[in-house]
Order: C-alpha cells, then structure tokens, then sequence
C-alpha cells in the first residue's frame, strides 16, 4: 500500500523541492510584508511566459524562466511606481497591475496558443503528477524530470543567495533605513530577492500552478512565524514545513484520489490552524491559558494589595474577612473563594476562621506591585 | 566661509550647503546652510514638519535632494560612511521581526563587515560591551518584541554605540522613553561628546534643550537660526519657528537653566 513506483517517487520529490524553494523566499517576503506580492508576481509571470514561448517555441527553454523572471520584476517595479505617486496604496497598486498583465497573458494564450500544452487548468492548479513524463537528458544519460532538474537549480540559487547575504537580507528587511545608511543597498537586495521569488515561482508554476506557489510562499513562513523568533530557526523551520505540506499532501491525495496541488494546498491551511491553535507562547491554547492565570495572579496581587492596606489597623478586622471581599474588591462569592484557595496554595495568604492574614511573602507581593 | 585653520575654531563634522530637498514639488527643506561643529551635542528643534528628520536623511544620503550638498568631517557621506552612526526613530522598524537584542546591536558593526562576512565572536564582544553600556547585557537574549519603549531606545543606542563613530545622528532618541532612561540616554550622549564625537539629535521637548545641549538648529523648512544654545536658544528665535504657538517658553530668566542641568560625570 505505501509501495512507491519510480514515477510517483519523482512527483513526491519535486513536489517537496518546490515546496521548501517557495518555502525559504517566502520567509523574506512575510517579513517585508509582502505576502500579496507573491500571487502578484505569480499571476503576472504569465505573459512573460507566453511572449517567451512565441519566441523560442519550447515551453521547457530556460529562456522562459528568464522571461517569466523579467516580467515578476516589473511587475514589482510597476507595483511601486503606482505607489510612490502616492495616489494608489500598495495593496490596492498590486490589485490593479496583476490582473492587467495576467489577463494579457490569458487572452495571449486564448487567441494565439490554443493547441498548445499552455492551458488555463496547469496555470492556475499545475499538474504535478505528469512531470515524469517530460525528462531531461545531458549526453544521453537522463537526469530526471525536467521540473525536478529545474527546481533543485533554483533551490540550489535560492540556498545560496540566502546563506551569502543573509546578513544583509536581514539588515535591510529590519532596517532598511540603517542598510542604507552602512552603503548596503536595499534597493539592491530588494530587486535580487524579488528577481529569486520571480525565478522560483516560474520554476513552482510548470509543477503546481499559481495558486499552490501562493500557499508555498505564503504559507510556511506564517506558520512558522508563529514558531519561533529567531530568523534561522524561522527559516529552517519554514523549510521543514515545506518539507510536511508536500509529503502530506501527496498522501492526502493518494487517499481521496485528489488533485496533489490542490491537496497540498490544504494542507498548507491545515499545518497552519495547527500552528494557530497550539503554537506554545502564540497559539491561541496557550493564550487563552496564560490569560486564565494571569486573571487569577492578578486577583491574588488585589487581594494582597488590599490586605496589607489594612494590615495592622483597626479596620483589619473587617476588612480582611473572605466575605468581606465581595463588597470591597467587588467579587462575588464563588469568585471570592476561588481567589482565596488560589492565593492560599501560592502561599501569599492563610486563612483562619473566615479571617485571611498575609504570608512573609504575600507582603512582599503586594509591595513589590504597588512600587511598579 | 572660513576655514577652521584661519579661525581656530574645531573643525566642522557636518556641513550644509544650500540644501534643499523636495518630495514631488513640495519642498521640505528650503536652502539650509548649517555648520555642526566638531565636538558639540546639537539638537535639531522646530514644529512638526518642519523638515527635521527629513535633514537628518539628507545628511545621510537616503533622501536625493533637489540641490545642495552635504559633508561629514570635510568629505562626502559616501567616504566618510564609516564614520557616522545612525538612531533611526524608533517606531520605524517592526519590533515583531525575529531576532535578538544581541542580533540588533550587532548589526551596527555590520558596516565595518562589509559584504557576505558575517558576525565574528569580536563583533558579538563589541555589542555585548555595548549593550553594557546601556544596562541591557542582561537583555541580550531577548526576543525584541519583549521590550519596552525605553529598553527598544537603549538597543538602538547600542548599536549606534558599536558602529564606533565620529558623527551620530539621531532621530529623536527620547521619543517614549521613561525618565529614568532619558537620564542615562543623556549621559550616555554626554560621554560621548566628551570622547571628542559629535552628536546631533533630532529633540521635541523645548524645555530640556539648554539641559541637554550646547549646540541647536532650529528649522522650520528654512533654518530659523543655529548656534550655541546660550546664543541663539531665545524667545524671538523660538517664535520664528513655531509662529505663535510658544507659550511654555516662559522660562524664569532669573534662574539660569544650566542651574538644573545634569551633572557631569566628570
């Protein structure tokens, strides 16, 4: 049953380099906030692929890539012209200019290229389970599928231009004013990561289409954001996830007999709701937990507050019995001997009689939060 | 324009000529001609949108201007990189980015790195010994999300502090700070000008500027006047570049404002 043929071996492999490819541009791109950009860039590619193929007439020529790349950078640089006129915001400058050039590529590719492999169905969802038909030969000897040899050259290229300026990827991501300032171009590390993002999602495109490029990009980093905060880890980590939505999702699809593409896009969304839901520290388990304690830390720190205010007087006596708190702490009674049990197993109050007495270390607790 | 040599006077760390800066065809900075100094802690003061920030970019060459020209220390900011540190405000980056106080602060020697070569255990030292200098050692592990206002200025103090510079510029580096970091900030910046560097500081609060300050600009898309504070720090001169507006200037004439200075640790 777990049994792989040769073939499906490739289709899980390519779909696991895409997959950690998208995964490590992705990182820079959450960071940068530009998430959006990655479906503008996918979508726009198009023309550039179709005007690329008109030309060469090979729809497996690396000129494509190139084409395809040169249109996600101008696609960016169009983004931002729009944008810095100050008359269209960014999100709305990539809602204008992505549609547009996508669409000359559909009616490129309607009009002019109907018999050919290049159909709407592989733009949008790919096909990933052809690729080992389309093989890549050197000197007679078969390397493999060509979406494989093509992918892991660019998840060689994009692990290189990671490693090499990692550092100046992360100045001008955090800081792009200091990067500037210390003779590190952001400009110029900008348009080389979004030349890396453009590359990577031609290569993703051919396997998956341009909406699982989307989840790829997008959807490991915010996963692992919710992970971590160190940005190594972040990109390791993105990588890993990578490496679970494709394997999981090629399973996922086995079982229902689905679309890979599509099935490793849900898994993208479901790898994420787990992370949303069990992120130790972010995930929203353990918020509701901390919140929960915090609640009842903070009702111990009033009521210390509130005994040592009366310690020693008079008063004290009134003031410090368990009933007593619903009329001054406003606490009804349930909530009243819940905080009490919770303040006496933090040991800051002992109770005697229905009197409460603060412990050595229930005055300094209060002390310590009124000083602050 | 004289030269230091015929005066005797410090020689200038920065000097403005004709600067102006535009964006579209609205001009921020009109014509500024602004001499800082060597040696001086200089704020830059005047009312919102006045150009404050916009000049502290110039200087640094990451806004174009539409005419003029700037020197750092008699060359162009392009040679004299090396010799300059940063403060960027504080709100300009994202504090949710993952990363470290320690990572932060190193990034300041990044400029001495120069392309590719990472972070050595010199570098890791030097931020270390800086964020020492600003009471964060303690923090250096620290996610910087965890940070508050002051502790973010701190950081950013200390990786100014690591960039070992002759010239600092800095873009209101008391902006939501607690008092008590605002106290040590100031030391901080005073040590530095005793150490023979010049600071230059983009400053909102009007009262703290005789305090803090020998040296002030006050702008207002022209530059109103620049001097010595006990000069050019009046009424008159303060009424120009806010209008009106000035009423909290009424300071007691009687008690010199140097009485309730910081003493100097020196």
């Amino acid at each position: 049953m777990l049994s792989l043929t040769a073939g499906q071996m490739e289709v899980q492999i390519v779909a696991i380099v895409v997959a950690v490819a998208c995964a490590l541009v992705g990182v820079f791109l959450v960071l940068r906030q530009m998430a959006m950009m990655s479906d503008a860039i996918t979508h726009s590619i198009l023309p550039g692929i179709v005007v690329a193929f008109f030309l060469v007439q090979d729809l497996s020529s690396p000129f494509l890539i190139i084409a395809a790349a040169a249109t996600g950078v101008l696609t960016v640089s169009l983004v931002e012209l729009l944008n810095r006129t100050r008359l269209v915001r960014e999100d709305a400058a990539i809602g204008i200019v992505f549609p547009a050039l996508f669409s000359i590529g559909v009616i490129l590719i309607a009009r002019f290229a109907g018999g050919i492999h290049l159909d709407l169905d592989v733009v949008l969802l790919g096909e990933i389970a052809f690729v080992p038909f389309n093989r890549t030969t050197l000197f007679g000897v078969d390397l493999g599928p060509t979406a494989l040899v093509m992918m892991t050259i660019i998840l060689i290229i994009n692990l290189l231009f990671i490693t090499l300026f990692y550092k100046e990827l992360k100045l001008a991501t955090f800081d792009a004013g200091l990067a500037a300032a210390l003779g590190f171009s952001p400009a110029l590390i900008h348009y080389g990561l979004m030349s890396l993002v453009s590359v990577t999602a031609v290569g993703a495109f051919d396997a998956v289409g341009a909406i699982l490029v989307v989840a790829l990009i997008v959807g490991p980093p915010v996963t692992s954001y919710l992970l971590t905060d160190r940005l190594w880890v972040m990109l390791a980590l993105s990588a890993g996830i990578g490496v679970l939505i494709a394997v999981s999702g090629y399973w996922m699809a086995r079982g229902l007999d689905a679309s890979i593409a599509g099935s490793m896009a849900t898994m993208t969304g479901v790898i994420f709701m787990v992370a949303y839901l069990l992120a130790p520290g972010r995930g929203l388990i353990a918020l509701a937990f901390r919140r929960r304690r915090q609640r009842w830390e903070f009702a111990g720190t009033m009521l210390a507050i509130h005994l040592l205010n009366h310690e020693g007087l008079p008063s004290a006596e009134q003031e410090n019995r368990v009933d007593h708190l619903q009329e001054h702490l406003n606490w009804d009674s349930d909530f009243a001997e819940r905080a009490v049990r919770h303040a006496e197993r933090h040991q800051t109050v002992v109770r005697q009689n229905r009197h409460l007495y603060l412990t050595e270390k229930g005055r300094q607790r209060a002390r310590e939060a009124i000083v602050r | 324009m004289m030269t230091s040599a015929e005066t005797g006077q410090p020689p200038v760390a920065i000097a403005v000529r004709d600067l102006t800066v535009a964006y579209n065809d609205q001009p921020v900075l009109w014509d500024i001609d602004l001499d800082v100094p060597a040696g001086v802690l200089m704020a830059i003061v005047g009312p919102n949108g006045a150009g404050k920030t916009t000049l502290i970019k110039a200087v640094l060459n990451l806004v174009r201007p539409a005419a003029g020209s700037v020197e750092i220390l008699g060359q162009s900011y392009r040679q004299s990189r090396d010799k300059v540190g940063y403060v960027p405000q504080r709100g300009s980056v994202d504090w949710d980015f993952p990363t470290s106080v320690l990572d932060v602060v190193q990034m300041g020697r990044y400029g001495a790195l120069g392309w590719i070569r990472r972070p050595g255990p010199r570098d890791r030292e030097l931020a270390l010994q800086a964020l020492e200098k600003v009471s964060m050692r303690d923090f250096a592990d620290r996610q910087i999300s965890q940070l508050s206002g002051g502790q973010q200025q701190r950081v950013f103090l200390a990786r100014a502090l690591v960039q070992d510079a002759q010239v600092y510029l800095m873009d209101e580096p008391f902006q939501g700070v607690d008092a008590t970091t605002e106290r040590a900030i100031i030391t901080l910046l005073k040590d530095l000008r005793t150490a023979g560097k010049t600071v230059v500081c983009v400053h909102h609060d009007l009262q703290t500027v005789p305090d803090y300050f020998d040296w002030v600009a006050l702008l207002n898309v022209r530059k109103i006047a620049s001097g010595p504070v006990s000069e050019v720090y009046n009424d008159t001169n303060l009424r120009l570049a806010y209008g009106g507006r000035v009423a909290f200037l009424s300071r007691d004439s009687a008690a010199p404002a140097t009485a309730q200075s910081v003493p100097e640790e020196d």
